[in-house]
């Protein structure tokens, strides 16, 4: 019984040391045993060479959403006629218009940067409603069993079996598409999936022996739903959330794409794609590198993700611990002989 | 068989009614529908007699009443655009989205069968890393974006193929790929990881040991077995093949259901657009309805016991 706790809180300490751990991994923490965990965790990234690039990719993403726009905010909108239409890849027009301009010679790498923390403002908040809301609510039903976790499923069925795009096209019809509009139905469409996945552990949790001693001791419903249940199932829905946000961040630029997004004069990468469209014979790189940006981060964060599953599961995490070609050359000898 | 047939449409005509109710509530909850259905610049005069003559004067329950009729009739009013039968117009759309769609999804369960097999066969070669580099492809790539460069490669620098429009077999080939990525890198998924834990299974020894091929081992044995998970994914995946088609129909100018939805909300049609949106409820109900049966009739666990004469 022990033993389960405290593996539960182990397991639960992982994913919440992980971004710090890629920052200042090195920093001395006062824990002892939050640092070992943070230190081995670090470790393990570093050993993955993927996940490596990857993190640092999002860092550096995350960073040029945050501080950016900021620093280009005045490039973005600021037109030059003269600059119209500049191929990308030269420095001849100076360095701002490296990644070339549009119609109206405003420096695309400008607009790019400017762009990103638009995305990542839509795409996070939605991640982390979908999650808080989806996390607590399952994990409530799947405890409490009963009516509580039909009701609940049946709701999540409801969403899931009809297409995210034509609920936002209506409720993005009859309300204005604003951000918080587009942030609230993003997360409303995707709470079914931290719904179900929260259901499924917590209702195979309440059911273990560490929650039953809980139970015995008087605790109540909500405590031990905040104490022993959600440490527990934690690592499995940041990554769960970690792989939505690829979801998430491509949604968002499909409605911007469709213009019931993001509406100019804001500017998301799924905008910028839409409106280099009609320029596409003239002027490729004004669609072509905003897909570039969204798929560049997309892709970071699957791989963070494939890795975060593995390093956050003590079933599978002594796989990262070998080196890189044994494991490749052990999981389908595993696989096929089980 | 029609138990469980009977016991499978009760539970997905759930959602349908949540979708009927749910546009209806929409219309109702932004105040005065005139502004819903009217072009933003209407006069009051014509909001007036908007109202008046669909009934927006009359009380909620006998309005819900009469909206619940007209969707049992497919008559959800005239389009302000083109003063046509909303419903009409739908259903008019409808067939060339269900071709596309159709035609994708058989295209992705039949590629996904064979590379998916093939990369069972034979881990880390060549099918099994074009499947999991398809599969990490199908999750990042946003499907507007290939659309994109798929006209910016094929139509207009190489010209191989038209940048829109439904004449030809050529203009059906970007569409196509484009709408493929997702369900297929999924697919191609499911069915390597189905056929890799149906070929250790004892049965699958049994059929070598008795001499079988390993062509017939793999068609006879290991997929029928490694089909049915596929089959229910592929449900799902249409689902999200709706969401694919309204971008793809809108890229390519193709005259579906999905180019409607977005010509009726970027005009402010929404008679139109709810007449479409209803359709396709409807249409992705019956569907689960159909892959629910095709899953009874492969999977002999599934299907209710039947005492033979």
């Amino acid at each position: 019984m022990k033993s389960s706790l405290t593996e539960g809180a182990a397991r639960a300490q992982l994913p919440a040391a992980l971004p710090e751990g890629n920052s200042d991994g090195t920093s001395n923490g006062k824990k002892d045993s939050k640092q070992d965990g943070k230190l081995s965790l670090f470790r393990l990234l570093l050993k993955d060479r993927f996940a490596t690039v990857s993190a640092l990719v999002l860092i550096l993403i995350g960073l040029t959403a945050l501080i950016g726009p900021a620093l280009m905010g005045d490039l973005a909108t600021k037109q030059n006629l003269l600059f119209a239409n500049k191929a990308p890849f030269t420095f001849a027009h100076g360095w701002e218009y490296f990644l070339g301009s549009d119609s109206l010679g405003r420096s695309m790498l400008a607009r790019l940067v400017v762009a990103s923390r638009t995305t990542f403002s839509v795409a996070l908040p939605a991640v982390a409603v979908a999650l808080i809301v989806g996390s607590l609510w399952g994990v409530w039903a799947g405890y409490h069993r009963g009516w509580r976790e039909n009701v609940s499923m049946r709701i999540a069925d409801v969403i899931m079996s009809f297409p995210s795009l034509l609920l936002a096209v209506v409720v993005l019809y009859v309300f204005s598409p604003s951000s918080a509009n587009i942030v609230l139905i993003l997360a409303l469409t995707r709470i079914p999936i931290y719904l179900r996945t929260a259901r499924a552990e917590s209702a195979e949790l309440q059911s273990r022996t560490f929650v039953d001693a809980a139970r015995t001791f008087g605790a109540k419903p909500n405590a031990i739903i905040v104490r022993h249940v959600i440490p527990v199932v934690l690592p499995t829905l940041l990554t769960l959330a970690t792989l939505e946000c690829c979801y998430v961040m491509l949604a968002e630029s499909s409605l911007s794409f469709l213009g019931i997004g993001i509406q100019p004069p804001d500017v998301s990468w799924g905008l910028m794609v839409s409106q280099g469209r009609q320029y596409l014979q003239t002027a490729w790189w004004l669609s072509i590198f905003p897909g570039v940006a969204i798929v560049v981060t997309t892709i970071a964060a699957n791989v963070l993700a494939a890795w975060l599953r593995i390093a956050t599961d003590p079933a599978q995490r002594w796989r990262l611990a070998l080196p890189r070609k044994r494991l490749i050359a052990r999981i389908p000898a595993k696989e096929t002989q089980p | 068989m029609l138990i469980y047939l009977r016991k499978r449409i009760a539970s997905s005509a759930l959602p349908l009614m949540v979708v009927i109710v749910g546009v209806f509530a929409l219309a109702r909850m932004t105040g005065n529908p005139a502004s819903l259905y009217l072009p933003l610049n209407a006069t009051q005069q014509m909001r007036d007699a908007f109202s008046a003559r669909n009934g927006l004067d009359q009380p909620l329950p006998v309005q819900m009443a009469d909206y619940f009729g007209g969707v049992l009739r497919l008559d959800f009013g005239q389009s302000l655009r083109t003063g046509q039968d909303a419903a009409a117009m739908a259903l008019r759309a409808f067939p060339a989205t269900l071709q596309l769609a159709a035609t994708t999804m058989v295209l992705a369960i039949l590629l996904a069968l064979v590379v998916g097999c093939w990369a069972a066969l034979k881990p880390n070669g060549i099918a099994d890393r074009i499947s999991s580099f398809v599969s990490m492809a199908a999750a990042s790539i946003p499907d507007f974006w290939l659309a994109i460069v798929g006209i910016w490669v094929f139509a207009i620098t190489l010209g191989w193929l038209p940048t829109s429009g439904v004449s030809g077999a050529g203009a059906w080939v970007l569409p196509i790929a484009t709408l493929l990525l997702r369900p297929f890198g999924v697919l191609v998924q499911i069915v390597r990881g189905s056929m890799v834990s149906a070929l250790s299974e004892p049965y699958i020894k049994l059929a070598r040991s008795r001499g079988a091929g390993e062509l017939r081992v793999v068609t006879h044995h290991a997929l029928r077995n490694a089909a049915a998970p596929a089959l229910t994914v592929a449900g799902d995946l249409t689902v999200g093949l709706v969401n694919g088609a309204v971008v793809v129909e809108t890229i390519f100018g193709w005259p579906g259901i999905g180019k409607l939805m977005i010509d009726s909300i970027l005009q402010r049609d929404f008679a139109v657009l709810q007449a479409a949106v209803l359709l396709t409820a409807v249409a992705i109900f019956a569907l689960n309805i159909l892959i629910d049966m095709g899953y009874a009739l492969l999977d002999a666990r599934v299907r209710p016991v039947t005492v033979k004469a």
